[in-house]
C-alpha cells in the first residue's frame, strides 16, 4: 500500500476500508458488541496502559471478536493499574487490575471467549464511571 | 527476589505520553476546543508544549497548587501526579511548566525542555498519543500543530472525521493509517524523536 501523507490519502483508505466491510450494525449498538475501557489517566499511563491498549486491538482484531476498545479516567485503583473494564453483552462490567500483555491474552481467552471470572478482578461492588 | 530499585519514580517515559496525559486535564475540564502545540528550534535549543483550552479554568490559588502531587480536583483519589511528573521532567531538562488560567475562560499551559539536554526524555510515538486522543475526545475540537524550523504539519479532529465519514476511527486499517500520516509529515518536517 502506498504511504499515507495527507487527508486526501486517507480518505482512499477510507473509500477502500469502506468497500471491504459492510458497516456493522452492531457498532452503532453497543449493548451487543464487548466493550472495553483501559484506565488512561496519570497512573495508567505511567504504568503502560498504551501498551495495554494497544495489545487488546490487536488481539481482538487477529480473533475477529466485535468488541469496541476505548479509554477512560482514572478509576481510583491507581495501585492496580493499568486497569482495564470489561462489558461483556448483558453483563455487569467487570473491572481487572494489573493488565499486562499476558493477561490481556489471558482476559480474552478466557473471559471474554468462554465467560469464565480469572484472577486479579477489583472490587466485587465496582461500578462503572460515567467520564 | 526483592526489585533492584532506582531512585527515580518517574514513569513518564516519553513527552508523548505528557501530552496524553496533560490534554486529558483540558478534557476533564469540559473544554470544547483544545489546541496542543508543539514548537522546536534548534536555534534557542527548546522544545516547547503549549495547550490552551477554552475549558472551565481555575481560581488563583488552584493555579498555584497543580503542580503540586497531593494537590487534585478529583475525589476518586488524593494525589493528581500529571502536572507533577510533567514539572519534574521540564526541570530535569532545564525547562519550566507555567500555566495561566481565568475561570470560565480556560487554561494555557506551556512547558518548555531544553532540547539538547542529556535528561530531556525522547518525544515518543506523537501518532500513537494523538489517535487515542482524538479516539477519545468526543465532546469537542482537537487541534495539533508541530512547528519545525523546516516546516509546520498540522491536523484537527474535525477535518479527519470529515475525510473518514461513517468508517470509525476504531478500525484497524484506519488506525494505522492516520498514525502513519502524523508520523510521515512529522519526519518530513524534522521533528524531534
Amino acid at each position: 500500500m502506498t504511504k499515507i501523507k495527507s487527508l486526501a490519502d486517507l480518505r482512499k483508505l477510507k473509500d477502500e476500508v469502506q468497500s471491504k466491510i459492510k458497516l456493522r450494525e452492531n457498532s452503532d449498538n453497543p449493548d451487543h458488541v464487548v466493550q472495553i475501557k483501559v484506565g488512561m489517566a496519570t497512573c495508567g499511563i505511567a504504568s503502560g496502559a498504551k501498551e495495554t491498549m494497544n495489545s487488546f486491538i490487536e488481539e481482538l482484531e487477529q480473533e475477529a471478536i466485535d468488541a469496541v476498545v476505548s479509554q477512560t479516567g482514572c478509576m481510583g485503583f491507581c495501585y492496580a493499574e493499568p486497569t482495564v473494564e470489561v462489558t461483556l453483552p448483558n453483563k455487569e462490567p467487570v473491572l481487572f487490575g494489573h493488565v499486562h500483555k499476558e493477561k490481556v491474552r489471558e482476559i480474552i481467552d478466557v473471559y471474554i471467549k468462554r465467560g469464565e471470572l480469572i484472577d486479579g478482578i477489583i472490587p466485587i461492588n465496582f461500578k462503572t464511571i460515567d467520564d | 527476589m526483592i526489585p533492584l530499585k532506582t531512585n527515580n519514580f518517574n514513569h513518564m517515559k516519553t513527552l508523548a505520553e505528557h501530552i496524553l496525559d496533560i490534554a486529558q486535564n483540558s478534557v476533564r475540564a469540559k473544554a470544547t476546543l483544545i489546541e496542543i502545540i508543539v514548537e522546536e528550534s534548534k536555534k534557542s535549543d527548546l522544545w516547547t508544549l503549549t495547550i490552551t483550552d477554552n475549558g472551565c479554568g481555575m481560581e488563583e490559588d488552584m493555579v498555584k497548587r497543580a503542580t503540586d502531587p497531593f494537590f487534585t480536583s478529583r475525589t476518586t483519589r488524593k494525589v493528581g501526579l500529571g502536572l507533577a511528573l510533567l514539572q519534574q521532567n521540564t526541570s530535569a531538562a532545564g525547562g519550566t511548566v507555567r500555566i495561566k488560567s481565568k475561570p470560565g475562560e480556560g487554561t494555557v499551559l506551556k512547558a518548555e525542555f531544553q532540547l539538547s539536554h542529556i535528561d530531556r526524555p525522547p518525544v515518543g510515538n506523537i501518532g500513537e498519543t494523538l489517535y487515542l486522543l482524538f479516539l477519545g475526545y468526543t465532546t469537542g475540537e482537537l487541534k495539533y500543530e508541530h512547528k519545525c524550523e523546516k516546516g509546520t504539519f498540522s491536523i484537527r479532529s474535525s477535518e479527519l472525521h470529515d475525510a473518514l465519514g461513517e468508517v470509525p476511527l476504531q478500525n484497524k486499517e484506519v488506525r494505522d493509517g492516520v498514525i502513519e500520516l502524523i508520523k510521515t509529515n512529522l519526519v518530513e518536517i524534522g521533528a524531534t524523536k
